[in-house]
């Protein structure tokens, strides 16, 4: 395949990479200086006029470029025609800016866009657009907007380096500075702790993963002699399946932190710490797709390597099972949707351990329009009830019409109700596990677990689903006047709706999580259709059911003695740090008196043994200049001895 | 190439008689000091920038600016200096960070004088800073430069000497033992390395270290080069450090002044790496090799221990001090993969290590000043209190453990990725459980670096800390007496308080927390080249790599 000459990738990357210096370091020049306390009173009012002036130059900084790539990345995909959707290969589209020697294989600097990464572009500039948008409303008097929105201009950035690079290691650095942003915007609240704990904790396991993640790249890079994607797939064919095998396993560890699945999965919940908005683009539509991403453009090294998609359908059915299990007895609006995202990316992994990347890339890309949506509708709602909870929430659909419309959209589409995009997209992944069963790429064992708890999830989804639309919007309203909130939840506002930078994006990200599904070109199998539709309402009618009976009361009793474990996610995070958290600081505590009396001990020891030896050195310099020369005499024979030796 | 010979030469003359100049007596001088030090080290600067520019970048494998003068015949030592792809990043390095501490020493804030006249307890001795800071200089740019066995040692033994005093005359509380410590460690490791020189000089007959490096080891058997590798080899491990001969480097970082650690992490740990590049690998393959997987192991030990050393303490410098130990556990594992990667690695680990550590000691000073306390749990919230300065350092230690597209990743990736495909000679199971061992550091290094962030600059402001109002109290007790710091203020006890009084105590102190004054002028002028730099290398890794990988192959004696 020949690489067609265009600028444009770089552009579309270099965008929001130049936008994010600008918003940093011009937002607020010339520098306003703080107010003197005793001058507060007088000045703090211009001090407020004067970072709202900042926020809306900051505002225009983040919001102008991003733009202008969404609609480069839209212009791209469309001259290639959307093939991603027809399924056919086209050539890439971009251009080579270079190679870095390291003194073994080269690093190219290549940016292109093919299919994947065509349609890929074109969802990561959307959602950041929407989600730049929103926050303008969503964070309109904070005084750190601006290194919020240039933090998330870097994370744009660094996202389309993911998509479009050509070289895997100039991908790690994109991967990386993801993760960096995820946490800088996690701990946007840093004055709270608990979000602070859970930035560190985001970064610490995604990059444990990114470890396994790299040495992945080394073995795939050393092996085909590039660290080039499309010289590494063709050498695939030529390698031996260990390689592939170690290889890829390697990049799953990576895959595990990034997209949030079984063991990886921890962090994810605690990250909903961070804005909503943040959730909604980072947490749920783009960054922690790219491991599915990368799984799809590395997806010829996965086929051949069997015991890796096993391994990947276990954790997948693990994952896309346990997780359901947890959003059902969640009590946080966004931990629910946060269980939720881990639950659908299973769902990805799965239909890619079943051989479909297409599939999965498909739900992908539907996923990330319903749940972008379904973030951004709840930050809405908690931006009106002033608390993440839903026990205080109910009974809103009247006061939030719009949003309660958009909801229940993204809901039915995360159900896989017909019409909406996440019917179409679950079921080819269902189709793609249905025939895994049958097929030959997956073990029997594997495959059928996979189906099983695939159709397993698709019930408690429904249940999950239905208990937060129906907790959330119907029912008695529990809304009362809440005290100041404490850094870490929004703003409590007194407009019914939200105001209308936070409405259009939910509104515009809508349309898609409604229609994408047709994008695909309706192949429908009507037998595995029908078995999902009738079993996400099975779910859902239990949850009503229950609901019907105590709308005040959580309908997540219907777990009985199972709701305290799945509200815990299974005491996953207990385990984690009783065997890895504890024991590492007990052992740093360890080295560090270690150091000062062993290691450093040793040396003063030795300096006190000196000491002593001089005072016996002492007795040799008892001026008897016989001694000294019998001595000296020694010596010289003993080098002379020496160096006959090595001579 | 002979045109240009005259300029390390002059690298090392111009500061040399800038500090020779300051025993002439003239007390006017004293007022003029303190651009006289920025002035010389600006000229020293200027030289280097001239050199990196005239630098002929393709043949950076070649010694170029070359000057070859007998200087004591009867022992056949030469004066030789020359520059090539490996030392020319170091030298640079060298000219800036000095530059810059003169800069943060030197330029005032608005109030008139720099840190340099402050009054400080003690006496400031501004005239002796910056004699022993020239003399410095002179000292780590010779060893950079040196081109001779004995010339080199020479060099390397001239540091120590204004080391020791700018750590035991303007160090903290107890500088006195950490000073004695540091020159008596590294003087013994010292000795321990010229034995080596000696016994190659003695069995190769030259002390000409290009030509000793040409022969790739010829003419010397295996016995031999291990004996010489082993003794070299200790004699650079002490000063890199390596584990476990790091111990003396806690204790002088801390105690040193915020200059001295700056130089001592961003200029003196190199000497001891570039010594390895230079001399020990080149000079001797075979002792190399047979040493290598010693080197790699006590390489990655060093990562995990000085991790795990950094992940509970409790002091800003230390911490920052045994993270030089974990980054030269890079550094080291990329010299023992003996390939040109892993050694390119280690090279561009080592300038990324100077720039970054440099930056977090200015900021860890930065901090110890305003608060009179590097412990960590009694700062808290700094972004809060200190905007800037808390972003800074966030920017600091984020490049520190290592994130891709800052300068500190390269380094690293290109040393586990050289133990990922180590050298023939070397067992390859070996170093892939060094690399996966190292990775696991990288993972530690990411966990307390973001564990001191959400220490010092998360949360709200102190309840603890006490600040110190610029200008009064700090002139008084200096920035080392920590007894008059927040553990002497808070030792009121709570007991005969009311809660209104102790309100009013709260308030007072976010009072002085709202008078503590941001990045200042001369912090900015400091800080903002170490900044672009970092970025620079970190988004652009090939300006350094193109340098440096020829230079390595013909070291190694690859063909390329």
């Amino acid at each position: 395949m020949s690489t067609t000459s265009s600028p444009f990738p770089l552009l579309i990357v270099a965008l929001p990479f130049l936008a994010a210096f600008a918003g940093l370091l011009l937002s607020r020049w010339p520098r306003t200086r703080r107010p003197q306390p005793g001058a507060a009173e007088a000045k703090g009012q211009e001090a407020g006029h004067q970072h709202r002036g900042g926020n809306r130059r900051a505002a225009w900084i983040a919001v102008l470029p991003t733009a202008v790539s969404a609609a480069l990345a839209l212009w791209l995909a469309a001259a290639q025609g959307f093939a991603f959707f027809a399924e056919r290969a086209v050539d890439p589209v971009g251009a080579d800016y270079g190679e870095i020697v390291t003194g073994t294989v080269p690093i190219t600097l290549t940016l292109q866009a093919d299919a994947l990464s065509g349609v890929l572009g074109v969802l990561v500039t959307l959602v950041a657009l929407a989600v730049q948008v929103y926050s303008v409303g969503y964070l309109h008097d904070d005084r750190r907007y601006p290194s919020y929105s240039a933090f998330i201009s870097l994370f744009t950035s660094a996202m389309l380096l993911v998509v479009y690079s050509g070289d895997l290691l100039v991908l790690y650095v994109g991967w990386e500075v993801m993760g960096l942003c995820s946490y800088l915007l996690i701990g946007h609240w840093w004055e709270d702790r608990s979000n602070s704990r859970a930035a560190v904790k985001a970064f610490l396991v995604t990059r444990l993963g990114d470890v396994g993640f790299l040495f992945g790249i080394f073995v795939l890079g050393i092996s085909a002699d590039s660290f080039r994607i499309a010289d590494v797939l063709a050498k695939v064919p030529e390698m031996s399946t260990a390689t592939l095998v170690t290889a890829t396993m390697l990049l799953l560890a990576g895959v595990a932190g990034k997209s949030a699945q079984v063991p990886l999965h921890t962090w994810l919940p605690d990250a909903m710490a961070g804005p909503t908005p943040i959730s909604a683009l980072i947490h749920a539509a783009t960054m922690v797709a790219a491991g599915i991403f990368i799984v799809a453009r590395l997806f010829p090294a996965f086929l051949g390597a069997r015991p890796t998609l096993d391994v990947l359908a276990v954790m997948a059915a693990l994952g896309m099972l346990g997780a359901a299990l947890a959003a059902l007895a969640q009590d946080d609006l966004k931990r629910v949707l946060a269980y939720s995202t881990i639950s659908q990316l299973s769902y990805m992994a799965g239909g890619l351990a079943a051989g479909s990347d297409h599939a999965a890339i498909f739900h992908l890309l539907t996923h990330g329009a319903f749940k972008a949506l379904l973030f951004l509708c709840a930050g809405a709602v908690i931006h009106h009830v002033g608390s993440n909870l839903m026990s205080q929430m109910g009974g809103l659909r009247r006061e939030l019409p719009v949003t309660f419309a958009a909801t229940t959209i993204g809901f039915a589409a995360l159900m896989g109700l017909p019409p909406a995009s996440g019917f179409f997209s679950k079921d080819s992944l269902l189709l793609a596990m249905d025939g895994a069963v049958s097929g030959a790429a997956l073990t029997d064992a594997a495959a059928l677990l996979l189906y099983a708890s695939a159709l397993a999830t698709v019930v408690v989804t429904g249940a999950y689903s239905a208990r937060a639309w129906l907790r959330t919007f119907f029912g008695p309203g529990r809304t009362i006047a809440l005290p100041e909130p404490q850094p870490g939840t929004a703003h409590v506002v007194d407009t019914r709706e939200a105001p209308p930078t936070m409405l259009i994006p939910i509104v515009l990200l809508a349309v898609p999580a409604l229609l994408l599904g047709f994008a695909g070109g309706l192949h429908l199998d009507v037998g595995v259709a029908t078995i999902s539709v009738v079993l996400a309402l099975l779910g859902s009618g239990v949850v009503y059911a229950f609901w019907r009976g105590d709308p005040v009361a959580d309908p997540a009793r219907i777990l009985g003695p199972f709701r305290v474990p799945c509200e815990r996610a299974f005491y996953v995070d207990s385990v984690y740090a009783a065997l890895f958290v504890r024991p590492i600081l007990a052992l740093s505590r360890l080295v560090v008196s270690t150091d000062d009396r062993v290691v450093d001990g040793a040396v003063r020891g030795s300096g006190r043994t000196a000491r002593g030896l001089s005072g016996v050195l002492r007795l040799a310099q008892n001026g008897n200049v016989q001694l000294y020369v019998s001595g000296v005499l020694a010596g010289v024979l003993l080098i002379v001895v020496g160096a006959v030796m090595f001579a | 190439m002979s045109g240009l010979s005259w300029l390390p030469v002059a690298l090392l003359a111009v500061p040399l008689l800038g500090a020779l100049l300051l025993l002439a007596p003239p007390p006017a001088l004293r007022r003029t000091l303190r651009l006289y030090g920025l002035a010389v080290s600006g000229v020293v600067l200027v030289l280097a920038a001239i050199m990196v520019a005239t630098f002929e970048y393709g043949q950076a494998a070649r010694m170029q600016f070359t000057l070859d003068l007998p200087w004591i015949p009867g022992l056949g030592v030469r004066f030789h200096l020359g520059v090539d792809g490996i030392s020319l990043p170091l030298v640079a390095l060298t000219a800036l960070l000095t530059f810059l501490c003169f800069v943060y020493l030197g330029v005032g804030d608005g109030r008139g004088q720099g840190q340099l006249l402050r009054p400080r307890a003690g006496g400031s001795r501004p005239r002796a800073l910056v004699f022993t800071l020239l003399v410095l200089e002179v000292g780590m740019i010779g060893t950079f430069l040196a081109l001779d066995l004995l010339l080199f040692f020479v060099f390397f033994e001239i540091v120590l000497i204004p080391m020791y005093f700018l750590i035991a005359v303007w160090g903290g509380k107890a500088r006195r033992a950490a000073a004695v410590k540091f020159i008596l460690y590294t003087l013994l490791g010292s000795v321990v390395m010229l034995l080596g020189l000696l016994f190659i000089w003695a069995q190769a007959g030259t002390l000409d270290m290009v030509e000793l490096a040409a022969r790739h080891g010829a003419g010397m058997s295996r016995a031999v080069q291990v004996i010489a590798f082993l003794a070299v080899g200790i004699g650079l491990a002490v000063k890199t450090p390596m584990w476990p001969l790091h111990t003396w480097l806690p204790d002088a970082h801390t105690e040193a002044p915020t200059v001295g650690s700056v130089l001592l992490a961003g200029v003196l740990l190199k000497m001891g790496t570039y010594g390895f590049a230079r001399i020990a690998i080149p000079v001797l393959p075979e002792g190399a090799a047979a040493l290598a997987p010693w080197l790699g192991a006590l390489a990655v030990v060093g990562i995990i221990y000085g991790s795990l050393a950094c992940l509970a303490q409790r002091d800003l410098k230390r911490m920052i001090a045994y993270s030089s130990v974990g980054h030269m556990g890079f550094v080291l594992l990329g010299f023992a993969t003996l390939t040109t990667v892993g050694i390119n690695g280690a090279l561009f680990a080592n300038v990324a290590h100077g720039l970054i550590t440099g930056l977090l000691f200015f900021l860890a000073g930065a901090i110890k000043e305003r608060y009179s306390t590097a412990d960590m749990p009694s700062i808290t919230g700094l972004l809060a209190t200190l905007p800037h300065l808390g972003s800074v350092l966030t920017f600091a230690a984020i490049a520190s453990l290592g994130l891709p597209g800052l300068a500190g990743f390269w380094g690293e990736m290109l040393a586990l990725l050289g133990a990922f495909d180590p050298a023939e000679a070397l067992s390859r199971p070996l170093f892939l459980t060094f690399m996966v061992i190292g990775g696991l550091g990288a993972v530690l290094t990411a966990a307390y670096f973001l564990v001191m962030l959400s220490r010092v600059t998360h949360g709200l402001p102190g309840s603890k800390a006490v600040p110190v109002p610029p200008g009064t109290v700090l002139a008084a007790s200096g920035p080392g007496d920590e007894a008059t710091g927040p553990e002497a203020s808070l030792a009121i006890g709570p007991s005969d308080e009311t809660a209104d009084a102790r309100l009013e105590k709260t308030g007072e102190r976010i009072g002085l927390l709202s008078h503590m004054p941001d990045i200042r002028r001369y912090e900015m002028a400091a800080w903002v080249p170490l900044i672009v730099l970092i970025l620079l290398f970190g988004l652009w890794p090939g300006l350094l790599l193109s340098l440096t990988t020829p230079a390595v192959e013909a070291l190694l004696g690859v063909v390329s």
